[in-house]
C-alpha cells in the first residue's frame, strides 16, 4: 500500500495510457469484456486519485521524479536545478484530478449505451481513455514542456472524439473548430515555454518560479499563456468555437469537455499563481481577469435564452458559469499582493471560484447527459420538437430538474453554496460583480425553466409515442453525478474544509510548491 | 559560412513565420489554406526553439571520444523533435476532417460549409 502510494502520481497516468491500448485488443474478442475492462480501470484511477488525495491532505505536497533512484529525489546528486521530468501534486492539483476522474468514470459508463448503435467502438474507448491521461498529465505535471504534450493529447484525442460521428457534417465542423483552436493555443503555449527557456535555461515550474524576474519577454510570455488558455476554456471573446464543438459531440464527450477546458482553467491559475506568483503584477492582470470573466458571465448567458438546440443552449451556459470562476480567482487574484485583504475577503472569493468549479463539475455533465438522453430517443436536438417527454423519461425528467435548481443556485442545491460564497466576498470588492452575477442567475433559471417547459411538459406528442426511458448505464452515468451533487448539498462546510481551502491555499501561496522540489528556499 | 550569418537572424525569421501565419489563419477562409498556416505558425516556433538551442562551436553531446570545448545542452533538440510529431498529428487529424467537411458539404470555403451558427 505504501508503494501504492508513492507511486500513485504515475500510475494514475499510466494506467489509463495502458489501458487505451490494451482495449481495442480486448474488443476483438468481446465487446462486453472490453466494456468491462475501461470501467474497471477507470475505477482503479478513481481509487488511486482518492487515496492519493488523502495522502497529499496529510503529508502535503507529493513529488515523484521520473527516472531518479528514489521518487522523492528531484535533484539529482550534486546538481542545483532540477533536470529529470517531475510530477508535482499539490492541494490544486488533486482537487481537478478528483473531479476529472469522477467525471471520466461517469461519462465512460454513460457511453456504454450512448454510443451502442455505433461502430468503431473500440476505438471510441481507446481514445476516450487517452483523453483521460493527456487530462491528469496535464494536472500533475511540473514541468512546462509536458504541460504542452499533454495539452496536445487531450485535445486531439477530444478532437477526434467531437468527429466521431462521422455520418453527421456538423460533427466534421466541431471537431474541425476544436483542433484548430487547440492547435493554435498549445503552439502559443509553447512559444511561451521558449521564451522561458531561453533565459532561465530550465523548464521546471518550481524551479522557473524561484529565478523569474519578470522581464518584458516573460510579460509576452504570460500574455501569450493567459491568451491560449482563455482560448482553450471559452471565454469571452474567444468562445466562438465552443457552442460549435460541444453541441455536435456525443454527450458524454461533451460532460468530459467540460472538465477539459477546467483542467485549462487550472494551467492558467497554476501559471498566473505559482509560476508567476513572486513577481506578477496582480492587480492589473486581476482586473483584466475579472473583466473579461463578467463579460464571459453575461454573454454566455444572454446569448443561451434564446437557442433553441438543446445542447448548444447548455454549451452557452457552460460558457457564462466559467465566467462566476474567472471572477472569484480574478478576485483573489487581485489582492493577492496584500495579506489583510487575502484574509477579509481574497480567500472566500477564490475558495468561491474553486468551489463553484467542482459544483460546475457535477452538475453540468450531468445537465448534457440528460440533453443526450433526450437526443438518444428523439433523434432531434430542437428543443421546439420536443415536448411531453416527462411521461416517459421519468428518470431523466428528474434528474434534469436537479441539474437545472443546482445551476441556478436556487438554495439549498450545492450551485447556492459556491454562489452565495462568491457574492458575499467579492461584494466587498465591488458591488457590480455580485449585481451582475445574481442577474445572470436569474436569466439562468428562467432559460432553463423555459427549457424544461418545452422538452419535458405537455400532453405527449404522437412523434414519441414510442420513447421509453433510456439505457441503465446511462441512468447510473447521471445519478453518480446527481449524487456528487446531493453530498455536496448535505456537506457543504465538509467539502469546503477538506477540499476547497487546501487548492486555495496553495494558490496563495506558492512557496511551499517551490521548495518541495529545489529544497528550503535561499 | 555561419560566423557571417548574425545570430539573431533565426529568431527574426521565426517571428516573420508566426506573423505571416497569423495572418493567414486569420484572413484566409479556405480551410486547406487555414491548416497550412498552422503548419507555418508551428514551424515557426520550432525553428525559434531550435535557435535558442544553437550555440556557437558548440559540441553535440554525445559523451564517446569527446573533443575539447563547451557542449550543447540537448535539450531543445528534444523538444523540437516532440513539437514536430505532436504537430504531423495534428495536421494529419486536420485534414482528414476537411476531407469529410468536403464530402458532405461539397465546399472548401469556411462560409459555404458552415452548419453551426447563432
Amino acid at each position: 500500500m505504501a508503494a501504492l502510494i508513492t507511486h500513485a502520481p504515475i500510475l494514475i497516468i499510466a494506467i489509463p495510457l495502458l489501458a487505451a491500448f490494451l482495449t481495442p485488443l480486448i474488443g476483438m474478442a468481446s465487446s462486453k469484456a472490453r466494456n468491462a475492462f475501461v470501467v474497471v480501470s477507470l475505477i482503479f484511477t478513481v481509487f488511486l486519485v482518492f487515496t492519493l488525495a488523502k495522502d497529499v491532505a496529510i503529508n502535503g505536497i507529493h513529488v515523484y521524479t521520473l527516472g531518479a533512484a528514489s521518487p522523492d529525489l528531484s535533484l539529482p546528486t550534486g546538481f542545483i536545478v532540477p533536470v529529470r521530468i517531475i510530477l508535482e501534486v499539490d492541494g490544486m492539483a488533486v482537487f481537478f484530478s478528483i473531479i476529472w476522474s469522477v467525471v471520466s468514470l461517469a461519462a465512460a459508463i454513460y457511453s456504454l449505451s450512448h454510443i451502442a448503435s455505433e461502430t468503431g467502438q473500440n476505438r471510441f474507448f481507446t481514445l476516450l481513455l487517452l483523453m483521460v491521461m493527456g487530462g491528469f498529465g496535464l494536472m500533475f505535471t511540473g514541468d512546462l514542456f509536458n504541460l504542452f504534450v499533454f495539452l496536445e493529447i487531450a485535445s486531439i484525442s477530444g478532437a477526434a472524439l467531437i468527429a466521431y460521428r462521422t455520418k453527421f457534417a456538423d460533427t466534421q465542423e466541431g471537431g474541425f473548430k476544436y483542433i484548430v483552436v487547440s492547435a493554435i493555443a498549445s503552439l502559443m503555449v509553447l512559444f511561451a515555454v521558449g521564451l522561458l527557456y531561453g533565459q532561465y535555461n530550465s523548464l521546471n515550474i518550481a524551479y522557473l518560479a524561484q529565478v523569474i524576474q519578470y522581464t518584458m519577454l516573460d510579460k509576452i510570455a504570460l500574455a501569450l499563456f493567459l491568451i491560449a488558455f482563455a482560448m482553450k476554456t471559452g471565454m469571452v471573446p474567444l468562445h466562438l468555437w465552443f457552442p460549435d464543438a460541444y453541441s455536435v459531440a456525443p454527450a458524454s464527450i461533451t460532460g468530459m469537455l467540460v472538465i477539459t477546458s477546467h483542467a485549462c482553467m487550472y494551467a492558467a491559475f497554476r501559471i498566473c499563481f505559482t509560476l508567476y506568483g513572486s513577481v506578477i503584477n496582480a492587480p492589473v492582470v486581476g482586473w483584466i481577469i475579472i473583466i473579461f470573466g463578467l463579460l464571459t458571465m453575461f454573454v454566455g448567458v444572454t446569448m443561451a435564452v434564446y437557442q433553441k438546440d438543446v445542447m448548444r443552449f447548455m454549451s452557452y451556459h457552460a460558457i457564462s458559469q466559467l465566467g462566476y470562476m474567472w471572477v472569484g480567482v480574478g478576485v483573489g487574484l487581485a489582492v493577492l499582493g496584500n495579506p489583510e485583504l487575502i484574509a477579509t475577503y481574497g480567500r472566500d472569493a477564490m475558495s468561491g471560484g474553486i468551489f463553484h468549479i467542482l459544483n460546475h463539475a457535477m452538475y453540468k455533465p450531468l445537465l448534457f447527459f440528460t440533453g443526450g438522453a433526450l437526443f438518444h430517443y428523439t433523434g432531434t436536438r430542437d428543443l421546439t420538437k420536443m415536448g411531453g417527454l416527462a411521461h416517459k423519461m421519468k428518470w431523466t425528467t428528474i434528474l434534469y430538474i436537479i441539474g437545472t435548481l443546482s445551476i441556478s443556485g436556487i438554495p439549498p442545491l450545492n450551485g447556492f453554496s459556491s454562489k452565495i460564497l462568491i457574492y458575499e466576498s467579492v461584494y466587498q470588492f465591488h458591488p457590480i460583480l455580485t449585481i451582475t452575477g445574481i442577474i445572470v442567475s436569474i436569466l439562468t433559471l428562467a432559460s432553463f425553466t423555459k427549457a424544461f417547459h418545452s422538452a419535458f411538459m405537455g400532453a405527449e406528442l404522437p412523434e414519441y409515442k414510442g420513447v421509453k426511458e433510456v439505457p441503465r448505464s446511462m441512468i447510473i452515468a447521471m445519478v453518480i453525478l446527481a449524487a456528487g451533487i446531493i453530498f455536496i448539498t448535505l456537506f457543504p462546510s465538509l467539502i469546503v474544509d477538506s477540499t476547497i481551502h487546501p487548492a486555495a491555499d496553495a494558490l496563495i501561496d506558492p512557496k511551499p510548491y517551490i521548495s518541495a522540489v529545489t529544497g528550503a528556499i535561499p | 559560412m555561419m560566423e557571417h550569418i548574425p545570430l539573431d537572424f533565426p529568431f527574426l525569421a521565426a517571428a516573420l513565420l508566426v506573423g505571416i501565419s497569423f495572418y493567414i489563419i486569420i484572413f484566409k477562409k479556405n480551410l486547406i489554406k487555414l491548416i497550412m498556416g498552422i503548419a507555418m505558425l508551428a514551424s515557426g516556433v520550432n525553428l525559434f526553439l531550435v535557435s535558442l538551442g544553437y550555440r556557437a562551436g558548440g559540441n553535440a553531446p554525445i559523451y564517446t571520444d569527446v573533443p575539447e570545448g563547451t557542449m550543447v545542452m540537448s535539450v531543445p533538440q528534444a523538444l523540437t523533435l516532440t513539437s514536430i510529431v505532436i504537430n504531423v498529428a495534428v495536421l494529419a487529424l486536420m485534414l482528414t476532417m476537411v476531407i469529410r467537411i468536403y464530402r458532405h458539404t461539397g465546399s472548401l470555403d469556411s462560409e459555404k460549409s458552415r452548419k453551426l451558427k447563432g
